[in-house]
């Protein structure tokens, strides 16, 4: 079987979910002919034909609302966005309904839609291509944030966002659409949502990351291992709802974490799992819980990215802080 | 001085449809639907929306109900696109559509369950399919475009009946992007999509004259390629005629249709409003002197098909049906606190049950 990257991933399970079921539309900006500026929907509208997968004008707000019409008749959008960063005059469509009709409607009607979009930085892309805002859509009541980190959960994940009832935002780590290579098999088989993933074992300390920012925390794993302490690194996936259980039966053994993503820190995601470990595993800590994140500012243009991005030293040095902390408690 | 000289492209009109006038006569032959009991029919539903209308006011003030948005002047436009609609169609409405939503079927004490509070009002009995009214600007009207591009997909390549998607907004929904994007969208991919927009000649304050500089709000169909027409909001029969003509366009396959319908708001915008502070009285006192009731009322009298006493049977009639939909409001218990777990998606997802339970305990 052929090694696959994470964007072929989601062409292979949008294709899968396209032949499995006709309600299944996919449209955006471009992901026709030209496939989608990263090519996620090569392919489709020759398969599947110009009735299912459509190019739209270019609005976004539009691509967000028709979703919300398309899915309360039954039908299931998966609707891409070129950029995150292009989401923001879609999220009133998002925000205000796709994440409340079930509710709205005390469950008469309900939105099983899909929001796909490249995000975060290191491509080297103009302004207001490389935001990493996924914590605008956790703070959402309704919705639910999906982001593969591997082309394995990029098919199976996509899978089960597709088939869930309910909105899913689902983000796409544009730095490791080709990073990484793996062998997928077509199966069908999704993933389960709202479960982390765990994907390295440790007993000493756990790092918590997502997305691209998993590629520099493993990295920082191996290193920290050849200091002889050993990593456990959990990929939450489902950002909304967390599973924080995973992440607790982690600290049972480690009694130290550290959170890294390259949102910008102020309410950036991490902040809710530390506040979340507070809450139900303040015992289990050693030291507090570190975050290394971007930084508070505007994404900037490519020439500074790479020290905006949390790199695998500002990682090893975290850990090495909270380590440091927790040895000199005498724990 | 030089001026260039300049070949004339492409030239537009934007028509406008009348039946009847402001004195309840005729100005040209009415239309065939326009038999003796479907003008009374019209005439009685226009008279519950009033009568809905009206009691809710009264019912907030007496801190029954919370804010309310008032339809009152507009039920003419609400009962002619109830009735042009077919009972299989969509209906994508904004929040002052009171008219609309009886002839749609929902129920008088879903329409209070609304505005007292309780999102059961929106779990329709009788129009499931419907959207549930919208209180953001015109992004109903890309849900419905959204909706009809379903119609039409499931029609061509799921074997479901050709349907049609009616979307609803004021004259300030014009002036959003979602308006504009729906109706380009749909005109690009000809979606069975009818806009009906009900220029009630105010957005709270901001009066049509200072909305835009188009001289209609029809004309703004031009720049989205599809036909677009301009209606007497306040003669029932034109606006039916107008939206049944785009519905049956729609649902052969034709496309969508904008259609502009004048009316005006006799009222205040909600109940937490004073429209006093920004229109004079003498407008008000004009505009009460076109309202769709009396027009009607007058058309009928004249024709010897109604009198004193159709109307005080009617009254009679109407009053009990609101009076039974106010008790139902009035005796349906509070929804469970836990319900607004239960419906927010699916399947509680774990990581809620905690807060879920501590609901349960404050119930």
């Amino acid at each position: 079987m052929a090694e696959i990257t994470l964007v072929q991933a989601v062409t292979q399970a949008l294709a899968h979910e396209m032949q499995a079921d006709p309600r299944v539309i996919v449209y955006g900006e471009d992901v026709g002919i030209n496939g989608g500026v990263f090519r996620a929907t090569e392919g489709l509208q020759e398969r599947f034909g110009s009735a299912r997968v459509l190019d739209t004008p270019l609005a976004e707000t539009m691509i967000a609302g028709i979703a919300v019409g398309m899915a309360v008749q039954g039908l299931r959008p998966v609707a891409e966005f070129q950029f995150m960063g292009f989401i923001y005059p879609a999220l009133d469509h998002i925000l205000s309904h796709a994440g409340r009709f079930r509710n709205r409607t005390r469950g008469r009607l309900s939105c099983p839609i899909v929001y796909r979009a490249p995000y975060g930085g290191g491509i080297h892309a103009p302004e207001h291509h490389s935001e990493s805002t996924e914590a605008l859509f956790a703070h959402i009541p309704g919705l639910r944030l999906v982001v593969p980190s591997s082309p394995a959960r990029a098919y199976g994940l996509l899978l089960a966002a597709i088939r869930d009832p309910d909105p899913v935002i689902f983000l796409e780590p544009k730095r490791i659409y080709r990073a990484v290579r793996q062998e997928v098999p077509d199966s069908g088989q999704a993933l389960p949502l709202d479960c982390a993933f765990v994907l390295r074992e440790g007993s000493d300390i756990t790092l918590i990351a997502w997305g691209a920012a998993l590629k520099e925390t493993l990295e920082a794993a191996e290193l920290l291992a050849a200091d002889g302490i050993q990593a456990e690194v959990i990929d939450p996936a489902t950002l909304k709802p967390l599973d924080i259980h995973t992440i607790i039966d982690s600290l049972e053994k480690t009694h130290c974490c550290v959170v890294i993503h390259e949102a910008a820190r102020f309410c950036g995601l991490g902040a809710e799992v530390v506040a979340q470990i507070n809450e139900y595993a303040f015992d289990l800590l050693e030291a507090p819980v570190q975050r290394v994140t971007g930084y508070d500012t505007v994404m900037p243009y490519y020439q500074l990215e790479a020290e905006y991005l949390p790199g695998v030293a500002r990682i090893v040095a975290a850990v090495k802080e909270v380590r440091d902390y927790a040895k000199g408690r005498g724990l | 001085m030089h001026k260039p000289r300049m070949q004339p492209l492409a030239s537009f009109d934007i028509a406008s449809l009348q039946y009847l006038d402001e004195r309840g006569q005729t100005t040209q032959t009415l239309p065939d639907f326009a038999t003796p009991d479907s003008l009374i029919a019209h005439y009685r539903q226009m008279s519950l929306a009033r009568m809905v209308d009206g009691r809710a006011v009264k019912m907030q003030r007496t801190g029954q109900l919370g804010t309310y948005p008032s339809s009152l002047g507009q039920e003419a436009i609400g009962v002619g696109v109830g009735a042009a609609m077919g009972e299989e169609d969509v209906y994508c409405p904004n929040y002052r559509e009171t008219g609309a939503l009886l002839e749609r079927g929902v129920a008088i004490e879903e329409i209070y369950a609304i505005w007292g509070g309780d999102e059961r009002g929106q779990n329709f009995r009788h129009a499931r399919e419907d959207l549930p009214l919208s209180v953001p600007i015109a992004t109903q009207i890309l849900h419905g475009a959204g909706v009809a591009f379903a119609l039409k997909y499931k029609n061509a390549h799921l074997n479901e009946p050709a349907r049609v998607a009616v979307a609803s907004g004021g004259d300030g929904a014009t002036s959003r992007g979602d308006f504009y994007e729906a109706i380009n969208l749909a005109g690009d991919w000809k979606l069975p999509l009818v806009v009906v927009i009900n220029n009630n000649q105010w957005a709270i304050s901001l009066p049509r004259s200072e909305q835009t500089a188009c001289k209609t709000l029809a004309q703004k169909a031009i720049a989205a390629g599809i036909p677009g027409l301009q209606v007497d909001g306040n003669d029932v029969i034109a606006v039916r005629q107008a939206v049944s003509d785009a519905v049956v366009l729609a649902r052969n396959g034709g496309g969508p249709s904008l259609i502009e319908a004048v009316s005006y708001r006799l009222c205040d915008h909600t109940t937490a409003d004073d429209a006093s502070r920004y229109q004079s009285e003498e407008t008000l006192r004009a505009a009460w002197s076109r309202e769709p009731l009396v027009r009607l009322r007058t058309y009928l009298d004249g024709a010897g098909l109604w009198g004193d006493n159709q109307e005080e049977e009617l009254q009679r009639e109407l009053t009990q049906i609101l009076e039974q939909g106010v008790r139902n409001y009035r005796e349906t218990p509070r929804d469970a606190a836990t319900a607004m777990f239960d419906h927010l998606y699916a399947t509680l997802p774990e990581a809620f049950l905690e807060q879920y339970q501590q609901l349960q305990g404050g119930d």
